[in-house]
């Protein structure tokens, strides 16, 4: 390199654009390493094309599921800035306390979830109620100063006053400079409020305020939004709030409280002199156990998507969800991640689209991917099951195997189509049984559906059991459910499920009134016996003879057809839900290596720091370290030395005879003569590699020096080897 | 109705105008008025006048000088989250919108002085200025030498100017340890009840006699007197609450002299307002909505206690709450399979005699809370990430706190932040037994 100058320093050398390699785009990362290019670019499209789907999905679920608490929330905005509106003129106004309107928004304790409501909250705010909406998180307000300068920054950075260099330079300086000279108070925003709403609303409409649209009214609130109300300091919140309610006759203030936990933390935080300053009201959001609910049931159990998961990888994630976090977008994280590790790790993934796509993919399969169908297990079982002469086609003859794959395919495709209204049927039936002995949650019975027979399941034949004393009413009208479940299926098999149970429910109707009849016979007969005065001994015996008849006596119509129903639900759960493993080629749309899932979700980085410390092996591959169970190689690296010395001491550790014990074991890898005089004696350098060891042992936390004994130190662990 | 205020210098009709703004407080405005003296006189340098919420301190103060056009600068402290912030409000009030602009970015009590001076000379005044600094408490706050500075401003600016302080608090409270100019001390006493009747009886319905009115606060009085004496909050009940005791009348069941009957249609509805809308379980709103519709009453805050939580962030609140309320020597009778029998008696030192319930939580370290949590849960868990992260979050919930923090890698400690119900809720949604495993119900 070169430079003009002639004096002698140090110069700076951009690299040109042009030297600089394009960065690889994420395909690049999905087919690296694979041998066939053609095939995994495919499949990232498909993975691609099919995760697309999937979020625009939940993102629309999400976001109906949110309507209903965000539509009275904007109502209560709307309600409590036009009452500001209008004005003092009433007695009953004029008297009252000022109240700041505040909304308490109750979220749940899924707070990686929050974000995606508050953003949709601010946005319908700006788009119909008020284009000033300043959302607060506490880790940027921990001073009161940091707070009004937030709120300032916000709103005024979204109006005309402050012009766009202040706003875009990050800097610290150049922001305090700006806010110096526009003063960080409230009285500021008042000024600058009037001014704004002036401006925009008397002389000419900014070009900024006529998008937003008309239905802002002319005095539109400023919104504050606390994200997370538990994490801000209590003497900042309150003195804001008691700055506020200073200026709240100028200034339509409204405040968003975001709850995790209670409520009731309004009133933990501030005192009643500052919470009379607030007018609240409570808004209490869906549960997040409903809201997964929702999402499994639209994305998961539906046959739209190909792609499916096993029961395993199911039960994954919603332990993760339910032991761990309750947060749903984590959940469709996972549920995204299965979704690449399977079009990644599979590469007959190919054949995990839409039914069309898929039937064209399997004509351009190459050898190697027919060979890999040959192997799938379920492939093999199918083979099996045919006949001699077939079974040598179908081993040998690719173009034969690509037809009878299209077919199986086709039979995918259609288990799916079948299985899922079958399920939701059964799922109504057992979720009003007491005690739900097939799980309360639809997740839960599909879960057990996919792991085996769900028909040789204890719980399913004392469910049988429970419905077969079921009363009438109570089943006709979940029989009616079902058929509105079947209504919308389109195969053949579910339309004739769905005229045999309508014929079922009319049977069921008719029943009735053929019933009342014989009902009316039955009372009238045992009443008759009984009316004849009889001493008490032949009462029993007249009793007795009753209760034999009865057991004895023949079924009524009701009865009989609810024998029939179950009789028909039973060989629908018996044709409809076998588990996928039944079908062939099932291994193309299920993912089901749920420990790959689990490591990349639920880490464990304790047990892989002591996993890497005992047995280096496991990670380093190198034979030299491969021992026996239990014993361990003195070749290994000196921390995995002193690391397993130090679980055969106690709670204090005397440092110089782990250091000698250190000695001996490395000079053992040095692999010197037992009998030598040096043998296991301290050189400087076995001492200074010591010293590293037992430092980087503190610094991965398992050992700290302690002041109890001197030369010692503490373990931090517990257990030993 | 009050005594006539007295002070020459100063137009009567204006006086008397302010005599009647200002009921109930003739004593202390009088003294006021005395102690400013006629608009030309030096005053005492510094006043500070303390008494509760809603006494009228500041009422009396701004009306005395706004009504008699004395020039003025009122700060509300609690605003001034800088010291420029102040001093700007104060000039800007007292010489007009350009003086602040003659403050330095970061202005220091010397500046202000110094520009105080300088426009001081620029326009000369006779009369008295007056700096009201409101919430004067949080002064102590900020810069050291802003508190005795401001108590004998007049010294240092050399101008016929007083500050008056006013505040909740007494004056004991604010003495610097480096001793200061001592200002002339004035209480306002809270208003009696017969004071308070008085003046919420002035602001009547316009369209009702004032004896019913009168009436009417003299019901609410006996509602509320007990619990709550601020005016503003009792002005702000009246308002919330007559309509409801006029409904008889519009009906025309009742008529205005029959008192009793309103007062036993009114007196169920004052004491539900106590419960909800006074301490904002309802905001005022609802409350009114609740009133016209006489629908199903609305759940206040609290009643929402229940806190989902994650299955492991139960077991590790119940856990903190154990490593909280137990003594740690007391953990081997708890959670050892094999402890034998420990008498409760026996292994007791004095102090942990008194239940550990009366002395709040101790703080535990995360080991502690660790161990326990893995011999409370009743399945294996894994240590993973996350239910590290789950510790964390319970913090950032308030359901736990961390204490002290200087040794946050190492050994950080906790203390459980949840009350005995909140956790005994907690504990029966995983059906746990915590009651069998507190030490203090042994």
């Amino acid at each position: 390199m070169s430079t003009s100058s002639v004096s002698k320093g140090c110069f700076v050398f951009k690299p040109s654009a042009k030297k600089r390699k394009p960065s690889p785009t994420v395909e690049d990362y999905f087919t690296h390493g694979s041998e066939n290019m053609e095939n995994s670019r495919l499949r990232f499209r498909t993975c691609q094309s099919l995760w697309e789907k999937m979020k625009t999905d939940t993102e629309l679920l999400q976001e109906e599921l949110n309507r209903k608490v965000l539509d009275s929330l904007l109502e209560f905005i709307r309600k409590s800035s036009s009452s500001f509106q209008r004005g003092t003129d009433d007695w009953r106004s004029r008297m009252r306390a000022h109240e700041i309107p505040t909304a308490a928004l109750v979220l749940g304790v899924n707070v990686p979830d929050h974000d995606m409501t508050f953003q949709s909250l601010s946005e319908q705010l700006q788009l119909s109620v008020s284009p000033f909406v300043v959302s607060l998180q506490a880790k940027e307000c921990a001073a009161l100063k940091n707070l009004i300068q937030k709120v300032l920054e916000r709103l005024m950075g979204a109006g005309v006053w402050v012009n766009d260099e202040d706003q875009c330079e990050p800097e610290q300086g150049s922001t305090s400079v700006n806010l110096k000279r526009v003063h960080c108070s409230l009285k500021t925003l008042h000024d600058w409020y009037k001014t704004v709403t002036e401006k925009t609303y008397t002389s000419t409409p900014g070009e900024k305020r006529t998008s937003i649209g008309i239905n802002v009214q002319q005095h539109p609130p400023i919104v504050v939004i606390f994200k997370d109300l538990e994490v801000f300091s209590p003497k900042v919140l309150q003195d804001f709030i008691i700055i506020c309610s200073r200026y709240i006759e100028q200034l339509p203030l409204i405040f968003v409280f975001g709850i995790a936990t209670a409520p009731s933390v309004i009133q933990h935080t501030l005192p009643h002199s500052v919470s009379s300053l607030l007018g609240i009201e409570l808004f209490q959001s869906l549960s997040c156990t409903q809201h997964l609910a929702t999402v499994i049931d639209q994305v998961i159990l539906t046959s739209e998507f190909p792609f499916k998961l096993s029961g395993k990888v199911l039960q994954v994630l919603v332990s993760i969800f339910l032991y761990h976090d309750f947060s749903v977008r984590n959940f469709i994280k996972g549920l995204q991640l299965a979704l690449l590790e399977h079009f990644h790790s599979q590469p007959l993934s190919v054949l995990c689209c839409r039914k069309q796509e898929a039937l064209g993919h399997i004509s351009k399969l190459s050898h190697q991917d027919v060979e890999r169908i040959q192997q799938l297990p379920s492939f093999m079982r199918y083979v099996e099951q045919q006949g001699p002469q077939d079974q040598v086609e179908l081993l040998t003859n690719d173009d034969h195997v690509k037809e009878v794959c299209v077919k199986l395919l086709i039979d995918l495709h259609k288990y799916h189509k079948n299985y899922y209204p079958i399920l939701r049927c059964l799922h109504v039936l057992t979720s009003s049984l007491p005690k739900y002995p097939l799980g309360k949650q639809a997740r839960k019975l599909h879960i057990s559906c996919l792991e085996k027979n769900v028909w040789d399941n204890e719980e399913y034949a004392s469910a049988m059991t429970l419905l077969r004393m079921m009363a009438k009413e109570e089943l006709v009208s979940l029989l009616q459910k079902c058929s509105v479940i079947l209504k919308p299926g389109k195969t053949k098999k579910m339309r004739a499920v769905l005229l045999r149970l309508d014929d079922l429910i009319t049977r069921f109707t008719k029943a009735d009134s053929v019933a009342e009849t014989a009902a009316e016979e039955d009372i009238t007969s045992p009443g008759k016996g009984l009316q004849k005065k009889t001493n008490l001994f032949q009462l029993q015996k007249s009793l007795l003879e009753m209760k034999e008849s009865r057991r004895t006596k023949k079924m009524s119509q009701f009865e009989i057809l609810r024998d029939e129903v179950l009789e028909f639900f039973d060989s629908l759960v018996r044709c409809h839900l076998a588990p996928p493993e039944s079908q062939p080629l099932y291994e193309v749309c299920y993912y089901s290596s749920s420990a790959v899932l689990r490591r990349h979700l639920n880490a464990t980085p304790r047990t892989s720091i002591q996993t890497a410390l005992s047995n280096p092996y496991h990670y380093l591959k190198n034979e030299s370290l491969r021992t026996e169970d239990g014993t361990f190689s003195s070749a290994a690296p000196d921390i995995c030395i002193v690391y397993k010395l130090h679980l055969e001491c106690g709670r204090l550790i005397n440092l110089y005879d782990w250091l000698e014990a250190y000695a001996t074991v490395v000079s053992a890898a040095e692999g010197k003569d037992p009998e030598s005089a040096d043998y296991g004696k301290v050189d400087e350098l076995k001492h200074a590699r010591f010293i590293q060891a037992v430092s980087e042992l503190e610094f991965l936390g398992f050992i700290k020096s302690t002041k109890q004994k001197t030369d010692h130190v503490s373990r931090l662990t517990w257990g030993g080897c | 109705m009050a005594g006539q205020l007295l002070q020459p210098g100063y137009e009567e009709n204006k006086l008397q105008r302010v005599s009647k703004l200002l009921p109930c407080r003739d004593v202390q405005s009088s003294m006021l008025l005395a102690l400013m003296g006629e608009p030309e006189q030096y005053s005492y340098p510094s006043i500070f006048i303390y008494g509760h919420r809603a006494t009228g301190k500041s009422h009396v103060i701004h009306t005395l000088l706004k009504e008699l056009d004395i020039p003025y600068a009122t700060v509300t402290c609690v605003e001034c989250v800088s010291l420029g912030l102040l001093f700007e409000q104060v000039l800007f009030s007292l010489f007009g919108p350009d003086s602040a602009t003659l403050l330095s970015r970061s202005p220091s009590l010397s500046d202000f002085v110094r520009v105080y001076k300088q426009l001081c000379v620029q326009n000369p005044a006779k009369q008295t200025k007056y700096i009201v600094l409101d919430r004067a408490e949080l002064l102590r706050d900020m810069d050291a030498n802003l508190l005795p500075a401001f108590l004998r401003l007049q010294e240092l600016v050399e101008d016929n100017v007083t500050v008056i302080l006013l505040s909740e608090i007494v004056w004991d409270k604010f003495r610097p340890n480096t001793g200061c100019f001592e200002p002339l001390l004035l209480h306002f006493p809270d208003y009696s009840k017969d004071e308070l009747q008085q003046i919420l009886s002035e602001d009547s319905h316009p369209s009702y006699s004032t004896e019913l009115y009168s009436a009417f606060i003299n019901i609410l009085l006996g509602v509320f007197y007990s619990v709550c004496r601020d005016l503003r909050e009792l002005r702000h009940l009246a308002a919330l609450n007559f309509a409801k005791f006029v409904e008889p009348l519009e009906s025309g069941k009742v008529n205005e002299s029959e008192t009793h009957k309103l007062w036993r249609n009114i007196e169920p509805h004052l004491k539900k307002a106590m419960q909800t809308v006074y301490l904002r379980e309802v905001s005022s709103v609802q409350w009114e909505q609740q009133m016209e519709k006489e629908a199903g009453a609305v759940r206040g805050l609290s009643a929402h206690g229940h806190v989902e939580l994650p299955y492991y962030s139960k077991f590790l609140l119940i856990a903190a709450y154990l490593a909280s309320y137990n003594p740690a020597r007391t953990d081997r009778r708890f959670f050892l399979k094999h402890h034998g029998k420990i008498k409760k008696t026996n292994f007791l030192k004095k102090h942990e005699k008194t239940s550990n319930h009366l002395l709040g939580p101790k703080p535990f370290a995360l080991d502690r809370l660790l161990a326990i949590f893995y011999s409370v849960v009743d399945s294996r868990v894994a240590p993973s990430a996350s239910v590290f992260s789950q510790i964390s979050s319970l913090v950032t919930l308030q359901l736990l706190s961390q204490v002290g923090h200087n040794d946050q890698l190492d050994a950080p400690k906790y203390k459980c932040a949840v009350s005995l119900d909140f956790i005994l809720a907690i504990s029966r949604t995983v059906s746990f037994d915590i009651v069998k495993y507190l030490y203090d119900f042994l």
